[in-house]
């Protein structure tokens, strides 16, 4: 069970504890906790979708994928009186390093996504929907898929949802390896049967989306939270976290602590009472730096992260982005010049190559940090990946660029002595013998 | 080409996209036909292109953009490793390394024997179980030290 | 309408109008690669990265759109620092290899490196490596890691081409454009992504190395090989052409040519071009002067007019051939008092002539075939018969939705959407055509026509009628096989009453360059009662002179065993040709080297009567001379008056070709000036096999035949029998056997293959090639039976 020690948990209500990894997510399971009654309610008494989208509004619910754009503005985009075919989307495409919240929630509580998806469709005026799930993830993937045949038979998805003459068809579509499909129009594209090509935009979704429909598209998290905000009003939700940042949220918590996983905590808590609901950096080592918001958020050395609150306009305050809510902890045996390289090899390798600055500019990044990583730094890379970064941010088709250049930044920003040392010395500033000892396992010389 | 199964489960999959919009299916017919056949030759990669309508390139541009594909023959069990920072920082490149040790293989190669192919491994978005690691792209394996890891390999077996 | 200003010039555009399109209007250049305005935007590239005011970031000059107010600065220190910045991403990984790129001196890339780089790379790493692809015979792909990932291939082959046979394969920097595992383009656009390529990336297979950009001149010039008539640059180095490119315009090729008409060119510079003229004498052929072959020719053609008539010379002309040089062999001939001349050796039905009203013609501008919201092209081999309309009717139903039928003898995919299409044996073509027009008439609600009242009506009719019917700009045109077949003059009135009955307009889709021009330079058979100096009449009664005017009978004629049986009992035949044709050396006694289009200076009228003249771009070869020159010497030699013309502009003076408005000729009309009634359905010959041949794009004329490039790409394949499977179980015969295929005394052996797109009954056997040369009419009965 991975949701330990949560307060509070909306999302997680009823699962803390009391389900394994194959029991508890099931309908009756849901139905049980109250679950479908939203939806029931909604379709029963005809809500007019202009109220959902009020209440969901003054829940000030951020988009959980990573932008935090207001869910209810978002909606309130669609064009729902417009004829012909809408869609909604669901991006359960999680692979953004440090991620892992969307699969816990496939896992345990299936049905509130596709309930909070029902809702959200009947909101918009769509008709149909897919759930894009990470391919890595199959096993959950093939739960959604069970989880949907069991919303199918109790006529919670399909045609005539309750008899209501609502009809909505919601399906499962899986990603097979590009962590570029968690961009929303990548994502569109590979439902489409494409490679997974960010468009540019404009057109947004809501105008030109899945099959140049109009379209919606939450994430996961979103969307189950949706049922939830409903059954306790938009204000409720709201106070649960802080002004502007309403509600619960899943953080992942992964890297040096002693309980990594997911904790759903009110927005607002303090990073340092969710270290220490992790149960402190692993061995009592000192907290190094953190990255707060998922591997594209710039990292935050230990002392300004320690003072932060975990919520949109805290981190944004400490000078990073809460991101995807994915907190990836480093202890001072780690080498950032070492975290850097990996996490540049990764964005060289996701870029999906469409627009040059990403795609000649992430390899060239990767290739200097990697440099500097193994004793071949030279006295002006540090300037000249300032300078690289500089030219791929805001140049390129979609976010990934910015995500690829904004930890070279920061990590050079915070960590500048150590890249510098790197450069003169061509070994680590952190000692050998400590270096990985944060990771449980062996010695940095059984590293390859 | 393909089994009667795997058709059935082709028109599956091609029944969840709207009339015309077959083309959708293209990622989970290729990720079907791969697990029949154990990789992606290019005569497979035709024969799904073509039972979906497209062209062939336009197929072979999505088996060779989404890297679950094989282009290549692997062996009878694919063991993907996650070595991204947040894995690496729990023991990714430890039990990395340890495999390797262990099947006497690198990254990208498959052994003598032709059971196990090694693959380094992008984010799988379980970071909280780190290290963790993928067997033929389906199962997903948490915590692997080596004792676990030895307990995998001998039930591959 | 939005109002914008770019560096502080002010425009006014439609709505929906890109920050792109407003500088193109406005002449304020933007560097771009990806970019391109005849394909979609993908705004790739990054390179026209411009600053907008109160935007945070820069903006893609080709995707952003025009927003009432909008201010733009293409060269602010913003601007200019995204566009380097682009720039030197472009070039971290591009080769250093101008001095040995073809594409140096012409690279987009290079001028914008020129104009924006850095003395010296800041990249100090290992550059990317692409290996080298093989697609075929036109295209090299030897040195992809020129590429830069723009894409403007793969969109010119999905949205132009209508095949996507190139594609971006893999991801980040390991991007690739790629075909299918080593297939090759096999488009008959595929030589427009050369053009397209903003770098040295795909280039010219033929033209490789041969000479760099800056050697050659550029000349203009029409192409010969299709009735479009698409505008040429011809690139010449020491009077040989080295390179054919489009040279846009907008109204006739755009900014495209078809690969038949890229890569003929290197025909021109073979060993096959006949240099010298030659006379057969007691079976020898020997090089002579012109003064002795003219002289020879002239003694022929006077002896045989002196002692059998007039009537017994005949002349048969290409229909590329230029209006001058018809015009004037036609003068030469009637002054020696035959009117037996013609330019349609293809055509079967003489049935109308002398029933016309004027010119026939497309019946609609060729930019207005896009706009198009219905056709029906009635027998056709449309993509390979006439690539470049093909395009113009794709674009029309991509972009517009326009409904393209096809009624035809074959259905081969025209790589557009069809409405509707059938394919029924060329017998039963005007029956087929017969029902749409009775569909349009009862849909109508007016009477049928007269010998239409036992047809019936299938669904498809009724589908392309209702088609036709339901929308505002309508056309149809009827193709090479309908102007072949043997009821051409059928399915001529047949298509007037669908067009009358529709509101329609109704035209051909011309069979070659000059069709159109050949008519109004006169190069027709005299009508005379029962006729006989047509292109059929003339060889069914053998005369004793004939003049060949770039024409190679075995190939260019409906029936090959007629025309080359009379032509071997002749007493004279002269062949003006540009090259050495070989199978002529039996028949023919005087060979006279003909300057090509590129070595001669003459007028085409393309399909849509659009008069295009043109210039020599280079010396005749060898001895080689224009072809209205030697017509004109010939008339001299044989004392006929008026043949004193000094250039080609007296010739087409003389001609009588008038251009009415913007350049198009007068005279220009397809109705017919009677109609006699007839019944339809015509009977179906019974139990009789039918052959349909279509004449593959690379065997359409002497040139394209000897073009060593064009005959290795796919559409050079051998031929082959083609048959339904239907057919074939019928004739007990399997694929890949190889069969008998006789008509009439000539049989030749061809290996059979299943197409589902011939009709049952019918055996698709392609004309132009040697291979079928032995064999009769394009459209005739022919028995198959296992070699």
């Amino acid at each position: 069970m991975a949701i330990l020690g949560a307060i509070h948990p909306v999302l997680t209500a009823g699962l803390n504890g009391a389900v394994d990894n194959n029991s508890g997510w099931q309908l009756k399971d849901y139905v049980a906790r109250g679950g479908y009654s939203v939806l029931k309610k909604i379709l029963a008494e005809k809500t007019p979708p202009d109220e959902i989208i009020t209440v969901i509004k003054a829940s000030v619910l951020r988009g959980r994928g990573g932008a935090g754009f207001p869910t209810g503005l978002k909606w309130s985009f669609m064009p729902r009186s417009l004829p012909g075919d809408k869609y909604l989307v669901c991006n359960t495409d999680e692979g953004e390093p440090g991620t892992f919240k969307d699969r816990d929630l496939i896992r345990y509580n299936p049905h509130a996504v596709i309930e909070g998806m029902a809702i959200g469709a009947y909101a918009i005026g769509a008709t149909r929907g897919y759930n894009y799930i990470h391919g890595e993830i199959w096993e959950l993937y093939q739960r959604f898929e069970a989880a949907l045949d069991e919303a199918r038979a109790a006529g919670f998805i399909g045609q005539n949802i309750q008899g209501s003459g609502f009809g909505f068809e919601l399906f499962a579509h899986h990603g097979y390896g590009a962590y570029i499909c968690g961009e929303e129009t990548a994502l569109l594209e590979s439902i489409e049967g494409k490679k997974g090509q960010p468009r540019f935009k404009p057109p947004f979704p809501a105008s030109f989306g899945l099959y140049g429909k109009p379209t919606t598209i939450n994430n996961t998290e979103t969307f189950a939270s949706i049922p939830f905000i409903l059954k306790m009003g938009g204000e409720a939700f709201l106070n649960l976290g802080k002004p502007n940042n309403g509600g619960t949220k899943l953080f992942s918590v992964s890297g040096h602590v002693e309980r990594p996983g997911n904790y759903e905590i009110p927005l607002g808590t303090p990073f340092a009472k969710l270290l220490e609901m992790c149960g402190g950096v692993r061995g009592g080592r000192k907290l190094k730096a953190v990255i707060p918001g998922g591997s594209s958020a710039p990292v935050l050395p230990a002392d300004v992260i320690l003072d932060a609150t975990m919520d949109y306009d805290g981190i944004s305050k400490a000078g990073s982005m809460l991101g995807s809510g994915a907190v990836i902890v480093m202890d001072e045996t780690t080498c950032m010049v070492k975290a850097l390289e990996r996490l540049s090899y990764f964005y060289h390798e996701e870029s999906c190559g469409q627009c040059t600055p990403c795609r000649e500019g992430t390899g060239w990044l990767y290739q200097i940090v990697h440099r500097i990583e193994n004793g071949a730094g030279r006295p002006d890379d540090l300037a000249l990946l300032g300078d690289i970064t500089a030219n791929i941010m805001g140049r390129t088709v979609c976010a990934l660029g910015d995500a690829a250049a904004m930890p070279v930044q920061s990590f050079i920003k915070h960590f500048r002595d150590e890249f510098a040392y790197h450069i003169e010395h061509k070994t680590c500033l952190v000692p050998k013998d400590v270096q990985w000892a944060g990771s449980g396992f062996h010695k940095a010389a059984e590293v390859r | 080409m393909f089994t009667t199964e795997t058709l059935q489960k082709f028109a599956r999959e091609v029944a969840k996209y709207p009339a015309g919009q077959q083309r959708s299916a293209v990622m989970a017919c290729l990720a079907l036909a791969q697990e029949e056949k154990g990789w992606l030759a290019p005569e497979t990669i035709e024969a799904v292109a073509k039972y979906l309508e497209l062209p062939p390139i336009a197929a072979l541009e999505v088996a060779t953009f989404y890297n679950m594909y094989d282009l290549k023959p692997v062996g009878k069990y694919k063991l993907t490793v996650c070595t991204n920072l947040p894995c690496a920082l729990s023991g990714g490149y430890h039990a990395a390394r340890y495999v390797q040790d262990k099947l006497g293989i690198a990254f990208g190669e498959t052994t003598a024997d032709g059971k196990f192919t090694l693959i380094e491994g992008e984010c799988m978005g379980a970071c909280g179980d780190a290290p963790v690691m993928l067997v033929n792209n389906r199962r997903m394996c948490g915590a692997m030290t080596p004792e676990q890891i030895d307990k995998l390999l001998e039930e591959c077996k | 309408m939005l109002e914008i200003e770019i560096d502080g010039k002010a425009a006014r555009v439609p709505d929906g109008s890109t920050v792109m399109d407003a500088a193109q209007l406005l002449g304020t250049y933007i560097p771009h690669f990806c970019y391109h305005k005849k394909l979609s935007i993908a705004a790739n590239c990054r390179m026209c990265l411009v600053q907008v005011e109160k935007a945070p970031k820069p903006l893609p000059a080709c995707a952003t759109p025009v927003t009432n107010g909008m201010k733009v600065f293409t060269h602010s220190a913003l601007a200019k620092k995204a566009q380097a910045g682009v720039l030197e991403f472009l070039l971290i990984n591009h080769p250093l290899d101008c001095p040995v790129c073809d594409q140096g001196g012409e690279c987009q890339l290079q001028d914008l490196a020129v104009g924006y780089g850095n003395g010296k790379s800041r990249y100090g790493e290992e550059k990317h490596v692409v290996v080298h692809k093989n697609v075929g015979p036109l295209i090299s792909m030897q040195e992809m890691s020129r590429c830069i990932h723009c894409t403007r291939c793969v969109r010119f082959g999905q949205e132009i081409a209508g095949v996507m046979e190139l594609g971006m394969t893999h991801r980040s920097v390991h991007s690739e454009i790629m075909s299918f595992v080593g297939r090759s383009v096999d488009s008959e656009l595929s030589g427009n992504m050369i053009d397209l390529c903003p770098v040295g990336a795909l280039t010219s297979k033929p033209f490789r190395y041969s000479a760099r950009a800056w050697e050659l001149q550029r000349h203009r010039s029409v192409s010969p090989h299709d009735s479009v008539g698409a505008n040429l640059i011809v690139q010449v180095k020491h009077d040989k052409a080295l390179r054919v490119l489009p040279r846009e315009n907008e109204a006739v090729n755009e900014c495209w040519i078809s690969d038949k008409e890229r890569f003929a060119y290197t025909a021109l510079n073979s060993d096959e071009r006949l240099t010298q003229p030659m006379i057969k004498q007691g079976g020898e052929w020997r090089e002579v002067s012109w003064n002795a072959a003219l002289d020879y020719v002239a003694h022929g053609l006077k002896d045989i007019a002196k002692t059998a008539g007039g009537d017994a010379l005949a002349a048969l002309a290409a229909p590329n051939a230029t209006v001058e040089e018809l015009y004037l062999l036609q003068k030469l001939l009637r002054a020696l008092g035959s009117g037996n001349i013609d330019h349609r050796p293809r055509q079967r039905d003489f049935s109308i002539d002398g029933k016309r009203v004027g010119t026939p013609w497309l019946g609609l501008t060729l930019a207005d075939l896009k706009h198009r919201d219905a056709v029906l092209v009635v027998g056709s081999f449309l993509r390979k018969d006439h690539p470049l309309i093909a395009q113009r009717l794709r674009h029309a139903v991509q972009k517009h939705g326009a409904e393209v039928s096809l009624l035809s003898v074959a259905v081969d995919d025209p790589l557009l959407k069809l409405h509707a299409a059938r394919a029924v044996l060329p017998s039963d073509l005007a029956n087929a055509l017969a029902a749409v027009v009775k569909s349009a008439a009862l849909q109508k609600g007016v009477s049928v026509p007269a010998g239409l009242e036992n047809v019936a009506v299938d669904e498809t009719a009724e589908r392309i009628a209702r088609s036709l019917i339901a929308g505002e700009k309508t056309s149809i045109l009827l193709g090479n096989a309908a102007q072949q077949s043997a009821d051409a003059g059928h399915l001529h009135a047949l298509g007037l009453q669908l067009a009358a009955l529709t509101d329609a307009t109704f035209g051909f889709l011309g069979e070659a360059a000059n069709s159109v021009g050949a008519q109004l330079a006169g190069a027709l058979p005299d009508v005379v009662q029962g006729g006989k100096g047509n292109a059929r009449q003339m060889f069914e009664q053998p005369r004793h002179a004939y003049l060949l005017f770039g024409v190679e009978p075995e190939l260019d004629c409906a029936n090959p065993q007629l025309a080359v049986a009379a032509l071997q009992q002749a007493k004279m035949v002269a062949l003006f040709s540009a090259f050495k044709h070989t199978s002529a050396l039996e028949y023919a006694d005087v060979l006279l080297p003909l300057a090509p289009f590129t070595e001669t200076s003459g007028t085409f009228i393309n399909t849509e009567g659009r008069i295009q003249s043109f210039a020599g771009v280079a010396r005749p070869l060898g001895e080689a001379r224009p072809g209205w020159k030697i017509l004109r010497v010939l008339g001299n030699v044989l004392n006929l008056p008026g043949f004193d013309y000094e250039n080609s502009e007296e010739v087409l003076r003389a001609a009588g070709i008038q251009a009415a408005d913007a350049g198009f000729a007068t005279g220009l009309d397809n109705r017919l000036q009677e109609t006699e009634v007839t019944v339809y359905p015509k009977p179906q010959p019974t139990n009789a096999l039918e052959r349909i041949a279509d004449v593959p794009i690379h065997f359409t004329d002497p040139i394209v035949r000897r073009s060593a490039p064009l005959q290795a790409t796919a559409d050079a394949a051998l031929p082959t029998a083609r048959c339904s499977a239907a057919t074939l179980a019928q004739l007990g015969l399997q694929a890949g056997q190889n069969v008998k295929l006789t008509q009439g005394q000539g049989s030749v052996v061809l290996p059979v293959a299943q197409d589902e797109g011939v009709p049952a009954g019918g055996v698709r056997v392609a004309a132009g090639h040697a291979l079928t040369a032995g064999l009769g009419d394009m459209f005739g009965s022919i028995t198959v039976e296992r070699a």
